[in-house]
Order: C-alpha cells, then sequence, then structure tokens
C-alpha cells in the first residue's frame, strides 16, 4: 500500500510539475468548445431570398414583409423573370426564390386557392431543406390567420411540436457531440503517452527492474489524469449551461456520474495504447487519428446511426462514443432518469473493466 | 565461498542475432566482479538477463538463489540495478526520487527517513534535497543513481556502465562508495569501458562476440597474457574478434 501512494503522489507531482501541458489541456477544451459550440451549427438564419412577384397585391407584398421580419430571412432582391432566379443561385447571391403565381391575391379571392413556388439551392441539401420548410411554415401561419377569419366547415391543421428542442437550437445536438469529441481524444491521448514516456526517458528499465506489480503503475497513472478529467467535465458543463444555452434537465448528480465513467473509459483506453506502442509520436497519433474518425462518424452526432448499412452499425457498437452520446442526450436535454440509461452505462462499464485490465496484462514486465 | 550468481550455457538470440553465446560463469558472495566487453559484445544483454530484466533464449541462471527464468520478481526484491542511461525521474527532486525508490523496495517511513538523512549526509548533498534532479551536474546524478540502488542494501547490485562520461575525480570517488559497498558484504556486478577501473575488481571477465573469452584476477590476467596492464590485455583479446570479423 505504501509502494501504491508513493506511486500515486509521483505521478501527481509529474502532472503539476508539467505546467505548460497543464495550461493546454485545461485551456484546449474551452476552446474548441467555443469554437464549435458556435461555429458549428446548421440553423438557419438571415438567409438572403429574392422574391419573384408579378401581382404585387395585399397579400403578396404581406407576405413579404412577414418573410423579410422574420429572423430567419432577409429579402434581397426582386426579380421579374424565373431566368433571373438560376443566375442569382449560381452567384451565390440568395439561398431560395418565393414564386408568387400571377395574380395571386385575385386567384385566392376567387378559386380559395393560390399557389406559391419555393426553388431553394439544393447544392447543400440540409440547408437547402431548411430554408424550404422555414419558408413555407411562414406562409402557413399566413394561411391559419385567414382561415380562422373565414370559418370553412373542415379544416385539417397539422401541427408539429418539436420536443425538448422546440427552436430547434443546433447547440442541443453539437454541445454533446463536441463534449463526448473532446473528452475521448484528451484523455485518452493523456494516458496514451503516460507510459511511453517512461519506456523513451529510460526510466522504465529502473521500474521493471524493481518489484512493482503492473497494476499499481497502471492505476496510479490513471488517477491523476482522472482529477484532470473531471475538471475538463466541469469546465464543459458550466460552460455549456451559461455561455451555450444548454439545459440541464435531468440529475446533475447521474450527469457528473456518467461523465466520469466516460473519462475513466478514455483513460484507459489510453494506457492500453500506451502499454503496446514504444514511442510517444506512435502513442500519440494512434490515440489521435486512430480515436478521431470512428468516435465522430458513429457516435450518431453528425450522421445519423440508423441510415448507415449493416454491417457500419454493428461496427459502431463497439465505439464507445454512441453510448456517451446518447446518455448525455437523454439526461442533458431529455431530463431521463438512470432507469433510462442503465443498459449504455452498464456496456461503458464493462468496456473500461475489459480496457483496463488489458493495459494489466500487456504491460510487459520484462524487456522485448 | 558462496556463489551468488551461477550461469550454465546461458543464451540469448534477437532474431538470427546470437548477443549472448552459451556463457557460464560464477559470482562470489561479496566480491566485486568487472564484466568487460566492447561496444555490441552482450555485456549490457548478459547483465538484463541476469537481472530478470530479459528472459534468457536459452541456458540457465541461478541469481541470488532464484532461476532467471521463472523466478525473476524474487530476483528483483533482493538486487539493486543502476542502468547505463541515467535513469532518476529528472522532474522529480532529490529526496523525492529518494522516497519513491524507498517507497517501491518497501522501505518503511521512519526508517526510510532516517536512511535519506544519512545518504544525502554522505554525499553531501543536504542542500541540494529539494532540486529537481534534471538540475544535477551528470556526475552527482551517477552518484545519486547509485545511492539510491543501495537505499534497500541489496545483496548483489548490478551497474551498467555506472561512469560513462563522468570526470576523473567523481569516478575516483564513485569507486571509493563501490569499496565502500563491498565492504559492508554486497556483491558489485560491474560494466566498464575503463581499463583502470577493471584494476579495481576482484575478478574481471572479457566477453568477446558474445562469448567470455578470459575470466580471473587482474593479476592473473596479466601474467597469462604477457601484458603490462589491463588495457594490453583487453587489446589483444579484442584483436582476435576484429580479425575473425575480417576487418
Amino acid at each position: 500500500m505504501n509502494t501504491f501512494l508513493a506511486f500515486v503522489i509521483k505521478e501527481f507531482r509529474h502532472v503539476l510539475r508539467d505546467r505548460r501541458s497543464l495550461i493546454v489541456v485545461i485551456g484546449m477544451p474551452i476552446i474548441m468548445l467555443l469554437l464549435y459550440g458556435f461555429a458549428l451549427s446548421n440553423e438557419v438564419k438571415n438567409s438572403r431570398i429574392a422574391i419573384l412577384d408579378t401581382s404585387r397585391d395585399d397579400v403578396t407584398r404581406t407576405l413579404t414583409e412577414r418573410l423579410d421580419a422574420s429572423r430567419y430571412f432577409t429579402v434581397v432582391q426582386h426579380i421579374d423573370r424565373p431566368e433571373e432566379a438560376d443566375a442569382l443561385f449560381r452567384q451565390g447571391k440568395v439561398r431560395a426564390v418565393v414564386v408568387f403565381q400571377p395574380m395571386f391575391q385575385q386567384t385566392l379571392l376567387h378559386t380559395n386557392a393560390a399557389s406559391v413556388q419555393i426553388l431553394a439551392d439544393a447544392s447543400d441539401t440540409n440547408t437547402g431543406n431548411t430554408v424550404a420548410f422555414y419558408i413555407s411554415n411562414v406562409l402557413r401561419a399566413y394561411q391559419n390567420e385567414l382561415l380562422d377569419q373565414q370559418k370553412l366547415p373542415y379544416h385539417i391543421n397539422v401541427e408539429t411540436q418539436m420536443a425538448y428542442n422546440p427552436q430547434l437550437k443546433s447547440a442541443f445536438n453539437f454541445v454533446p457531440g463536441v463534449m463526448v469529441l473532446i473528452l475521448i481524444l484528451l484523455c485518452s491521448m493523456l494516458t496514451a503517452v503516460a507510459i511511453v514516456k517512461e519506456k523513451e526517458m529510460g526510466t522504465m528499465e529502473l521500474i521493471l527492474v524493481s518489484p512493482v506489480r503492473p497494476w499499481m503503475m497502471i492505476v496510479a497513472k490513471a488517477l491523476p489524469f482522472l482529477v484532470v478529467g473531471l475538471l475538463n467535465v466541469a469546465v464543459i458543463l458550466i460552460m455549456a449551461y451559461t455561455i451555450l444555452g444548454l439545459p440541464l434537465r435531468g440529475s446533475l448528480l447521474l450527469l457528473i456520474a456518467e461523465c466520469g465513467l466516460f473519462v475513466l473509459l478514455a483513460l484507459s483506453l489510453g494506457l492500453f495504447i500506451s502499454t503496446r506502442t514504444n514511442s510517444q509520436q506512435v502513442a500519440l497519433f494512434i490515440s489521435l487519428v486512430g480515436l478521431m474518425l470512428p468516435s465522430l462518424v458513429f457516435s450518431g452526432f453528425m450522421f445519423p446511426l440508423e441510415n448507415m448499412p449493416k454491417p457500419l452499425q454493428v461496427v459502431s457498437n463497439i465505439v464507445p462514443t454512441k453510448y456517451f452520446f446518447s446518455i448525455l442526450k437523454s439526461v442533458m436535454i431529455k431530463g431521463l432518469g438512470f432507469s433510462y440509461v442503465w443498459k449504455e452505462t452498464l456496456i461503458m462499464a464493462t468496456m473500461t473493466l475489459v480496457l483496463m485490465l488489458l493495459a494489466i496484462r500487456s504491460f510487459k514486465i520484462r524487456l522485448q | 565461498m558462496k556463489k551468488i550468481i551461477e550461469t550454465q550455457g546461458l543464451t540469448r538470440t534477437f532474431g538470427a542475432f546470437t548477443a549472448v553465446d552459451a556463457i557460464s560463469f560464477d559470482v562470489y558472495e561479496g566480491e566485486i566482479f568487472g564484466f568487460l566487453g566492447a561496444n555490441g559484445a552482450g555485456k549490457t544483454t548478459a547483465m538484463k538477463m541476469l537481472s530478470g530484466l530479459l528472459a534468457p533464449s536459452g541456458g540457465s541462471a541461478t541469481v541470488v538463489g532464484f532461476d532467471v527464468k521463472t523466478q525473476s520478481e524474487d530476483i528483483k526484491k533482493q538486487i539493486g540495478y543502476m542502468s547505463q542511461r541515467f535513469s532518476l525521474y529528472e522532474d522529480l527532486t532529490v529526496l523525492e526520487n529518494i522516497h519513491l525508490f524507498g517507497s517501491i523496495y518497501g522501505l518503511k517511513k521512519a526508517e526510510l527517513a532516517q536512511k535519506a538523512e544519512v545518504l544525502l549526509e554522505q554525499l553531501e548533498f543536504t542542500d541540494q534535497r529539494n532540486t529537481l534532479v534534471g538540475d544535477l551536474p551528470l556526475g552527482w546524478k551517477q552518484k545519486l543513481s547509485f545511492s539510491v540502488a543501495m537505499l534497500h542494501e541489496p545483496r548483489l547490485v548490478f551497474l551498467d556502465e555506472p561512469t560513462g562520461g563522468v570526470d576523473p575525480i567523481t569516478r575516483r570517488q564513485f569507486w571509493e562508495m563501490i569499496y565502500a559497498a563491498a565492504h559492508k558484504g554486497a556483491t558489485v556486478f560491474v560494466t566498464t569501458h575503463y581499463m583502470d577501473e577493471a584494476e579495481y575488481c576482484d575478478r574481471v571477465s572479457i566477453m568477446v562476440d558474445g562469448k567470455i573469452a578470459a575470466l580471473d584476477t587482474p593479476h592473473n590476467l596479466k601474467r597469462q597474457f604477457n601484458a603490462p596492464d589491463m588495457n594490453d590485455v583487453f587489446l589483444q583479446l579484442a584483436a582476435t574478434s576484429v580479425a575473425r570479423a575480417g576487418f
């Protein structure tokens, strides 16, 4: 026990004395979160649109004003011919063109129906979709107002409610996603270099020739970084709540416990990498490049997992970020309790245990 | 005399290359045993096998009564080891390194504190106790490294080129420390490149191409090879290796 304690103290000293690395490790998540939290967004704000309106009557004018007044759109141009729309799209001047049919108001009054065409630039599919969706929402709102005044006998009103995130804020998706990425990359990197560093410095020889047990070395290496990881979790959560406006609907204690488990999982992964490699560069490369892509692709944060081909869905089951991302969303945004996330938690706990045991097993007590 | 190291046909290969080729020798309790050889002759490999760091490919060896193949963990508790590369923790202070390695070898707190004081006193390091080891001059580091290896009073200590790159005065002091340890009953197994240091050893073995080419007291070796000093003995043996390699 004495030996183990001495090892833990040693590891804390290593971490605390390397001031520069410590600043990077604490500072990096803050910068990444700010960068991604604000820059990464699939919301549509102030999209430029053009209007093709040959009738220029009361109704079309009202609709144009409504579109312009909404915070999603700015009407930048009025055009007279449909061909001009093409040119605008090609020059990238507008995201969409709203085309009112000729004699709009008259047609509407006489036939009780009039058409609006929405031309959207779908070269960027997501934005195109969103813009078209928002425009039709503005138009539908106006239509409902008309209906209320007229009292028609039958009318089917479709009302869509976006549960948990009524304003469709992209931060609700991106912030948990970025949290997952930051924690797995940072924490696995921290421990990935920890053991291999001693191999490079030559201090490992002295440890190997002593009667130290592998588990002591491994567990002692993980402890200071667990503290660092939890510190990062605290900073990220506070920033997400205060600056990025994310809700904390579920139990804070549960959230912190799940974050702690995920940090431990990432640290174990790093330790496993560290026992298997012989240079810091290789360890760093594996933990950064090797983890970045699968973590991003298979977490479900950028690309919906349900849409992936079956084999890839199977692969996603071994990617730990998938489970943590789902837990984060459930607890933070939906406010669900432990009974809804126990399965994911159990999987993560098992992964941690297996990786830890693998790390201890592959810790060579002899040189090669 | 009691044997502390016994080897029989000890061999280590790395792929097709045989680094240590069936060496057999004994080391007796309490002696200073010099382990000489040119670079690449297999000294460090042999030493690593004896200290339990490296598994042998063939042959057998017992160290402090334990088999190096199956009982390396028992050996580790009984020996001290100082590596060719300086390997205390550079970002820990002198005292912190002493405490860490003392704890690794299971010294109790009070015992460790008292030993640390004695050690600092002897090395005249009392003022440097809180200096980071990375800031010490090389010679000081080596002396500290040796003292740390002796902290748990091992019966046998392996020193791998302990005085490499160190000035003559510090080398002299270093050998005084080795004598002091031997005087207290420790067996010292030391590799070196300095032939004057070979003269300080009780017995000397010279390795050439993975084999032991000669093993005796410095006095007998000089007589056997009709050489004025150990340097000449070494050159005569090394020359046979160079001739065989076809240079």
